[in-house]
């Protein structure tokens, strides 16, 4: 009888929006780096699951083709992200994101 | 059929998520992140992109996970964070109204234009959904055809990020090196 | 060659240029030759000029020769432009001529001194900005000439800078001019705002078609001889002159007796009809501060011993004729009179400058005495000179200040009695001078030895470059006055030639008592001048009478010293005042500003905490804004 229920676009855009706001709740709540840098990928996946799903919904090919491109940019940038994180927290131990002030005004 | 794989891979995604939000030792975070990858691409299967499903597990769970891992193991950061104490006071609750309005905007955009971007999934276009490759043939299609340039940039992008990130993270011999 | 007049001011400068890179390796006497040759080139371009200018009909006697457009901003367009007709040539001419005499003379005065080329290098650069004064179309190239002489003056006053006196003397002439340049400056900007145009010809044409209203040309008028008094040292702005005798003898030739101070009296002229259109105040003004002046200045020069206080207080006194003319309508008269001035004054500093060489640099005239027979030539030019200054008929000085004296009385009675007794003082001192210094027992002997002089002092004639100019000087001072002879009207041979520029404001004296008794005058005139010398010669020659020196007098009723007491007193306390209102009040309203800002931006800083997260909360709350915005505009 579950059958009768299809999961429309809608659902899946909602379940990436919600994706996208535990993402960015967890960017500001986190304060180990490494775990900040993990909520961003959880957004990203959120942007990118909500473009699979627009293609599908516009039956347009283009939705996949950006995923993929993003994909390829999130992987550069975890590198050059994780590059950073190295180069700060070699160090110093225990280096969280709220030691990291020397832009104090 | 849809529904069920819906629901589990929903569970999946939002299991992972809270996981990596709430855990306080930085490998479980990784794990559960690993968790949201594999929803997401279960979504994609159903969504019949096939090659970004594959793209996501091989890329994403194979090699940037691996990575978190590598340099929590690197640096030895996995001593626990507390997550029950915050320096700042003001900081969750502005990040839970971020955040719920972040979500209530999204939800408020894609029920108001539910009429065009609600329909039944199940595969881009009947016509080309014929043969088992359809997918990639679009895809590389569209790549190879109208975004060569923007293939071809993203690849240059991919080397200057991989010499700038060796360049950055060498130990340098001499004393007294910024960060 | 009318349209060569551009010729005329660019040799004097191009000597000028050449004496700057090239001077020192030209050397003594060469810089002066070059600098004399450019000059007297000018001189012939001038002359040429002059005849093409005669042939014409008089009318005709006006060309102006366009060299570039030199401020064309919106509503002012002005352009370096150059003017030649009757009164700009015949200024060029003396200034030229004279001018030209004067570098010979100082390539003998200057001679052995150790800055001998940059001498000659300011000499020509002043003949450069005085043609351009004379010669300028508009009133802002003669504006540029004028601050170029008056720059030119400081340099030369203050030539033998390493001498305290001389130095403060430039400085003085050159804060004193520029009181009276301010009064040009506000003149030059009314003109601009009532004409829309700064040339002679727009203004002059204006204040004649009398579109130039009354009281815009008074103020045009009283600013223009505000900054006259400046420029040719009138009352009260005449105190830098006698000062400006630190300079060289032949600066003083040049500048002090026969040009620089000459362009009060020549701008006056240029813009007479301004004069004429302006209240008949106005005019009575410039003629009572000429005659004060006059009078004023002849008292002091009675009482002077330096050799050239003498003849610098003597020039303020003609100057001040000068002006008296002017103001009395008789501007050929006052050009007559400059004329005539700058021969025979420029001789007679020229003959002092021989005898202060012939006498090693003695210029105390109580150590001189007898140098007649020592100086021939010297004496007897000089004595020329002063026959011609003190009015003795046929030298040129007695036709002029007749002539002015005769308008003088048409005008204004009592200012006619104060010229006539300034014409008496100026024959008695320099009677004096010539008695003193040429005639009667040779003094320079006595107390030689106790003044440092040692060798044999014996003064000597000098070279023939000095003395030549004297006599060529000392000829146009004796046949000068045939320029304007009041026997009929066909001798009035200046007053035709001037017509074009002047005849719209010339006073007409026809008919009036004065005019019809000219003779009357005239006889008067010759008694004046007699009695003046024979008073002089009985008080100093032969000592009949005491010599009246008062002490007062010599100090120049003490000018000085009471503005020295004014300004460093109460002026003192008005400018420390000032002072301090700018340091605290206006200083501060701007450190308070400062003030300010400074701790507003306090406790802004406060929002960089430097921590990175609440850097990402901010932009979440900022991306959500965004998000809603976008979200309503379309339903709202």
């Amino acid at each position: 009888m579950f059958s009768a229920i299809q999961p429309t676009s809608t659902w899946y855009l909602i379940l990436a929006a919600v994706l996208f706001g535990i993402g960015a709740f967890g960017v500001m709540v986190r304060r180990n780096p490494l775990v900040m840098f993990m909520c961003i990928e959880l957004m990203l996946n959120a942007v990118n699951l909500t473009f699979v799903t627009l293609a599908t919904a516009l039956s347009n090919i283009n939705g996949q083709v950006v995923v993929f491109f993003v994909m390829v940019v999130a992987a550069a940038e975890v590198v050059v992200g994780l590059g950073i994180i190295v180069a700060i927290m070699r160090r110093r131990n225990g280096i969280t994101a709220d030691d990291l002030s020397a832009l104090k005004g | 059929m849809e529904l069920f794989v819906f629901v589990v891979a929903a569970a999946m995604v939002l299991g992972g998520a809270i996981g990596v939000i709430t855990r306080s030792n930085p490998v479980h975070a990784a794990l559960s992140l690993v968790l949201t990858l594999f929803g997401i691409a279960v979504m994609f299967v159903s969504h019949d992109a096939q090659f970004l499903a594959a793209v996501q597990v091989i890329v994403y769970a194979g090699a940037i996970v691996v990575l978190f891992l590598f340099v929590i193991m690197l640096l030895g950061v996995d001593r626990t964070e507390d997550v029950n104490i915050e320096p700042i006071t003001v900081q969750r609750p502005l990040a839970l109204i971020v955040s719920v309005g972040v979500i209530g905007i999204i939800i408020a955009a894609v029920v108001t234009s539910r009429e065009v971007l609600g329909r039944k999934v199940g595969g881009l276009d009947e016509t080309t959904m014929s043969s088992p490759d359809a997918n990639i043939r679009q895809l590389a299609r569209e790549i190879f055809g109208n975004n060569v340039f923007a293939f071809e940039l993203t690849s240059v992008l991919l080397l200057v990020a991989v010499i700038g990130t060796v360049l950055m993270a060498r130990r340098v011999k001499s004393s007294g090196v910024g960060k | 060659m009318l349209d060569l007049v551009w010729l005329v001011p660019a040799l004097p400068l191009t000597g000028f240029l050449l004496i700057v890179l090239f001077g020192r390796k030209l050397g003594d006497p060469f810089a002066g030759v070059l600098a004399t040759t450019m000059t007297a080139a000018s001189f012939v371009v001038v002359a040429g000029i002059y005849f093409e200018l005669l042939s014409l009909p008089s009318e005709e006697r006006k060309h102006v020769v366009t060299l570039f457009s030199w401020i064309p901003v919106g509503g002012l367009q002005v352009d370096m432009a150059l003017l030649a007709d009757p009164l700009s040539i015949t200024m060029a001419l003396f200034v030229t001529g004279i001018g030209a005499l004067i570098h010979l003379y100082a390539i003998g005065y200057m001679h052995g001194d150790a800055k001998f080329p940059k001498f000659f290098m300011y000499l020509n650069l002043f003949i450069f900005s005085m043609l351009m004064l004379v010669m300028g179309e508009n009133l802002l190239v003669t504006f540029l000439g004028w601050e170029g002489v008056g720059a030119c003056s400081y340099f030369l006053i203050s030539f033998w800078h390493t001498r305290d006196s001389a130095a403060a003397a430039g400085k003085k002439a050159f804060v004193t001019n520029r009181v009276g340049d301010w009064g040009m400056l506000v003149a030059m900007f009314m003109a601009f705002a009532a004409v829309g145009t700064l040339s002679y010809e727009g203004i002059n044409h204006a204040a004649e078609s009398g579109s130039l209203a009354a009281v815009t040309a008074t103020g045009i008028a009283m600013m223009l001889f505000v900054g006259a008094c400046g420029k040719s040292a009138q009352l009260p702005l005449f105190i830098w002159l006698p000062d400006a005798m630190e300079g060289p003898t032949p600066v003083s030739a040049l500048i002090h007796a026969a040009t620089m101070v000459t362009s009060g009296v020549f701008l006056l002229t240029r813009m007479a009809p301004v004069l004429h259109a302006a209240y008949p105040w106005s005019s009575d003004v410039i003629a009572t501060v000429g005659a004060l002046t006059a009078l004023f200045a002849a008292t002091i020069a009675v009482a002077q011993t330096d050799i050239k206080k003498v003849l610098a207080y003597s020039t303020v006194s003609q100057l001040g004729f000068m002006f008296l003319a002017i103001g009395s309508g008789a501007y050929v008269a006052a050009i007559f009179h400059m004329v005539t001035h700058a021969f025979f004054k420029a001789l007679l500093f020229m003959g002092s400058g021989s005898v202060i060489h012939g006498m090693h640099h003695e210029q105390d005239m109580r150590r001189m005495g007898a140098l007649r027979k020592v100086m021939p030539i010297t004496a007897i030019t000089f004595i020329i000179g002063w026959l011609a200054i003190a009015g003795v008929p046929p030298f040129s000085g007695f036709w002029s200040k007749d002539e002015i004296l005769l308008y003088a009385f048409a005008n204004n009675r009592f200012l006619y009695f104060i010229g006539v007794l300034a014409a008496l003082l100026t024959a008695f001192y320099m009677t004096r001078q010539v008695i003193m210094v040429f005639f009667g027992e040779a003094r320079w002997n006595d107390h030689a030895e106790e003044n440092g002089a040692h060798g044999d002092h014996t003064p000597h004639e000098s070279p023939w470059t000095m003395t030549a100019p004297l006599v060529v000087l000392s000829g146009l001072a004796i046949t000068g006055g045939v320029m304007q002879l009041p026997f009929s009207k066909e001798t009035h041979w200046l007053e035709h030639w001037l017509e074009p520029v002047v005849h719209h404001s010339e006073a007409n004296i026809k008919g009036t008592w004065a005019y019809d008794n000219k003779w009357l005058l005239l006889g008067l005139a010759v008694i004046i001048a007699t009695a003046g010398i024979a008073a002089s010669i009985a008080v100093y020659a032969k000592g009949k009478f005491k010599a009246v020196e008062p002490q007062l007098l010599a100090d120049a009723w003490r000018y000085d010293s009471s503005i020295s007491a004014f300004v460093g007193g109460p002026g003192r306390k008005a400018f420390d005042a000032v002072a301090a209102f700018d340091a605290h009040i206006v200083d501060g309203a701007v450190v308070g500003v400062g003030t300010e800002v400074r701790a507003a931006s306090g406790l802004l800083r406060k929002v960089q905490s430097g921590l990175v997260r609440s850097y990402a909360a901010i932009i979440g709350i900022g991306a959500v804004l965004v998000l809603a915005w976008f979200l309503l505009r379309g339903v709202l």
